[in-house]
Order: structure tokens, then C-alpha cells, then sequence
């Protein structure tokens, strides 16, 4: 039987946004916590912990996403307790993400001057204080605009996780559009929504791009 | 943790898997020659065209780079056989990929183009060059080369994504993958190795790019 395309199933398009809100929020933070540690280690004086790191990014960023969502949730699976698609979700994008911010951050820290650096140990400051008080606030400034344009990739990813059964915006459509085959409407509709949620963003990245473009000395 | 690897029937299928790994190269790289002419194309319409195609050529690229690529697919593949266009599985794909890789290199490209000073275009033409000889050695060539290091991450990055287009059965390697892994229930074993194998070929991907620039680009870094 084939459903109309009414204003129920608009609204349930509509409420599905709200979990595909709520996956890019976990993953955005637990990936900001992960990227931190990626850049502090990509940027540390130690070689072993830079190697280490530098594998950790190049393997999230040589391999797709889908492969790591498949392999978190049948991973889990292996391992002998179950995971729900949202939990497998966000730990495959968090694990993703903290590869990606990490390297974004770390060209940040590695953009600011030599100078800074040798002063800052000149003036005898330990790794800590150098950190926290001289290097990573003139590194914040600049990693504003990136991390925001990261944002517009991560809600957008976020439609992977229907291919593993979490029930976001994309597989909300899907949903909608077997029962009433309308893909053009439904997917249309879809689409519109992402862009109302990632256009906004990805302005207000190349705003912040004009304004802190460049690195301040 | 009492879980016995079988990695046996993951590599029973070793020919369809390669085979499939052949099909993601071969989707890759036409996207990726098709979508270079796509964005070429746009960027120039986006710096030297008429205001409704500059006005067109944002549209194409925002609306792409603010959309998720899984639901261009589905728009594509589930949406054009509706207004009497039928494409099977792979052409959908390759569609859906250089429309998306289209966008973004449009963006890479614009932002090459931009580089290049008008004084050297006045130059070519005063020197006697053709607008298209202008085009292609004072623009294009030199636009390409500031852009290179962009332009191939991108691209690699589209061979990653199209792990995607397996969402409607397209026979690509992670299409192949999920079939094994509906006969096998192997799950595991079959990801971790095609995730080593797509870990292959973005580093085959990165050489093979190192050596069209050695072979076209580092000349000009001779000659000067």
C-alpha cells in the first residue's frame, strides 16, 4: 500500500533531526576530547608519541568512515555484548573526529611562531604552563574557523550511521520513502534540512576565516 | 573474550574482493577526470562568467558541500529513474561522484585560478598566445600546480566516501564486503581486511599522484 505524503511524515522527518542533532554533539565533544590529546601528541617533544599519533591519524584518514562504523559495531558484536546503532555511532565518529580535529589542531599549535615557543622556554615555564598560557590561546584563535567547517563534515556524516540501523534524518527518509515512494519529495526535503543545518555553519567558518585568516604574530 | 578468528573464507573470496577493490579504483579515478573538467569549467564560469552562471555555479557548489553525499546518492539513484532517466548501480554512483567531487574541486580550483595575476594573462596575449594556448599554459597549468596537494587529498578522499555508493548496490569493494558478510557472517574479519585494503589504495592513490606531478609539474620547477 502506498502512504501519502502528508504532514504527518513531514513531521516525523522533522523530529528525526533531533538524533541526528544529538549524534553530532556527542561525537563533536568526545571527538574534541580525542583530538586534543591527537594534537598534544603529534606536537610533543617525544618521537615515539608523535609516531603514534601520526599512525592513529593516518589510519582514520585513510580509511572510510562507513569500514570504522562497521567495524565498532560488528567489533562489539564480536566481542560479546550487543551494541546499539547510536552507541556503535558515536564511537566510530568520535574516533573519526578526534583523528580529524587532531590534525587540524595540530597545524594550528605548529602555526604559531618559533619565537613563542623560545621564549616561553627561555622564560623557564614548564610544558604545562607554556601549554595553557602561551601556545594553545593564540592556537584557539586560529583553529576557530576550521573546527566550525569540521562541524559541517561531521553533521553530514552523521547520515552514515542509517547504513548500521541508527535512525537519524537519512534513515528517517528512507523510512518515508518506501512508504510512499516520493523520492524526489523526500529526499529533497532531506537535503533541505541538512543544508539548513550545515549552511549556517559553514558561512559563519569562512567569516571567521576573513577575520582570523591569518596568523597573528 | 572467547572469539575464534576466521580469516579462511575472507580469503576464499580473495578474486571477488579484488575485483570489487578494481571497480572503487575505476569509479574513483573517472570521477576524478570527470570531475576535474566539471570543476575546471565552474570555476572559470565563477570567475570570468556572466552573473546568472557565477549565481548557478554557488548554487551547484553550496548546495553540495552542504548536503550529506549518502542523500545525493539516494536523490540520484532513487529520484531520476522518476523523471525517465534509468541508471543502474554503478552509473548512479559515478554519477553521484563527480557531481560531489564536482563541487568541491570547483572550490580548490576557483581558488587556484585566483592566484594567477592578470598582468600574466595581459603578458601571454601580448606575447602573441592564443586566448586558448593563454587558457591552458598561463591559467589553467600554473592554477593547477599551486592547487595540486589540495586537489589529490580531495580526490583520495572521494575514493574513501565511495565505500558509500554500496548503500544501493553498487558492486564496488565495501558492496562486495557486505554480500561476504551476509553468506559468511564473518563480519569482522571480512572489514578489518577490506579496511586495510581501501588503507592500500589511498597510499597507492598518494603515489600515483606524486608521480603525475614529478611527470608533469616538476619540469616547470626546472625550467625556471
Amino acid at each position: 500500500m502506498i502512504r501519502q505524503f502528508t504532514s504527518a511524515e513531514f513531521l516525523f522527518l522533522l523530529m528525526a533531526v533531533r538524533w541526528t542533532l544529538l549524534l553530532s554533539a556527542i561525537a563533536f565533544v568526545g571527538g574534541a576530547l580525542g583530538g586534543v590529546l591527537v594534537a598534544l601528541a603529534r606536537t610533543s617533544p617525544y618521537a615515539w608519541l608523535r609516531a603514534v599519533a601520526g599512525t592513529y591519524i593516518q589510519i582514520f584518514q585513510g580509511t572510510p568512515l562507513l569500514m570504522q562504523l562497521f567495524l565498532v559495531f560488528f567489533g562489539a558484536t564480536m566481542l560479546g555484548g550487543g551494541i546499539d546503532p547510536l552507541t556503535a555511532a558515536a564511537i566510530g565518529l568520535t574516533l573519526n573526529g578526534a583523528a580529524f580535529l587532531g590534525e587540524i589542531w595540530r597545524g594550528c599549535i605548529q602555526a604559531i611562531p618559533k619565537g613563542q615557543w623560545e621564549a616561553s622556554t627561555a622564560l623557564g615555564l614548564h610544558y604545562v604552563t607554556r601549554m595553557r598560557e602561551i601556545i594553545l590561546p593564540q592556537a584557539a584563535k586560529i583553529a576557530v574557523a576550521p573546527t566550525v567547517g569540521f562541524l559541517v563534515l561531521l553533521v553530514k556524516s552523521t547520515s552514515l550511521a542509517s547504513i548500521i540501523g541508527f535512525v537519524e534524518l537519512t534513515r528517517a527518509g528512507q523510512i518515508v520513502n518506501n512508504a510512499t515512494f516520493r523520492p524526489f519529495l523526500v529526499f529533497g526535503i532531506v537535503a533541505a534540512i541538512y543544508f539548513v543545518l550545515c549552511w549556517p555553519l559553514s558561512l559563519y567558518s569562512r567569516h571567521l576565516e576573513k577575520k582570523f585568516g591569518t596568523v597573528s604574530r | 573474550m572467547n572469539y575464534v578468528f576466521q580469516f579462511g573464507e575472507v580469503f576464499d573470496a580473495w578474486p571477488e574482493l579484488l575485483l570489487g577493490a578494481w571497480l572503487t579504483i575505476r569509479l574513483s579515478a573517472m570521477a576524478m577526470a570527470i570531475g576535474l573538467m566539471v570543476a575546471i569549467l565552474c570555476a572559470l564560469g565563477k570567475t570570468g562568467g556572466p552573473r546568472p552562471v557565477r549565481w548557478l555555479v554557488d548554487v551547484y557548489v553550496e548546495v553540495v558541500r552542504n548536503t550529506p553525499f549518502l542523500v545525493q546518492i539516494f536523490l540520484i539513484f532513487f529520484g531520476l529513474p522518476r523523471m525517465g532517466i534509468r541508471l543502474d548501480a554503478n552509473e548512479a554512483a559515478l554519477l553521484a561522484m563527480v557531481v560531489n567531487v564536482g563541487a568541491y574541486a570547483t572550490e580548490i580550483v576557483r581558488a587556484g585560478i585566483e592566484t594567477i595575476h592578470k598582468g600574466q594573462i595581459e603578458a601571454g596575449l601580448a606575447l602573441g598566445l592564443k586566448p586558448i594556448q593563454v587558457f591552458a599554459y598561463v591559467v589553467i597549468f600554473p592554477a593547477l600546480k599551486a592547487i595540486y596537494p589540495s586537489l589529490t587529498s580531495q580526490f583520495i578522499l572521494l575514493m574513501l566516501t565511495s565505500s558509500v555508493v554500496s548503500a544501493i548496490s553498487a558492486e564496488e569493494l565495501t558492496a562486495i564486503a557486505n554480500n561476504l558478510q551476509s553468506q559468511t557472517f564473518r563480519s569482522f574479519e571480512i572489514y578489518i581486511v577490506v579496511t586495510a585494503m581501501y588503507l592500500a589504495m589511498s597510499l597507492m592513490f598518494a603515489a600515483a599522484f606524486e608521480l603525475i606531478y614529478r611527470a608533469v609539474f616538476a619540469r616547470s620547477d626546472a625550467a625556471r
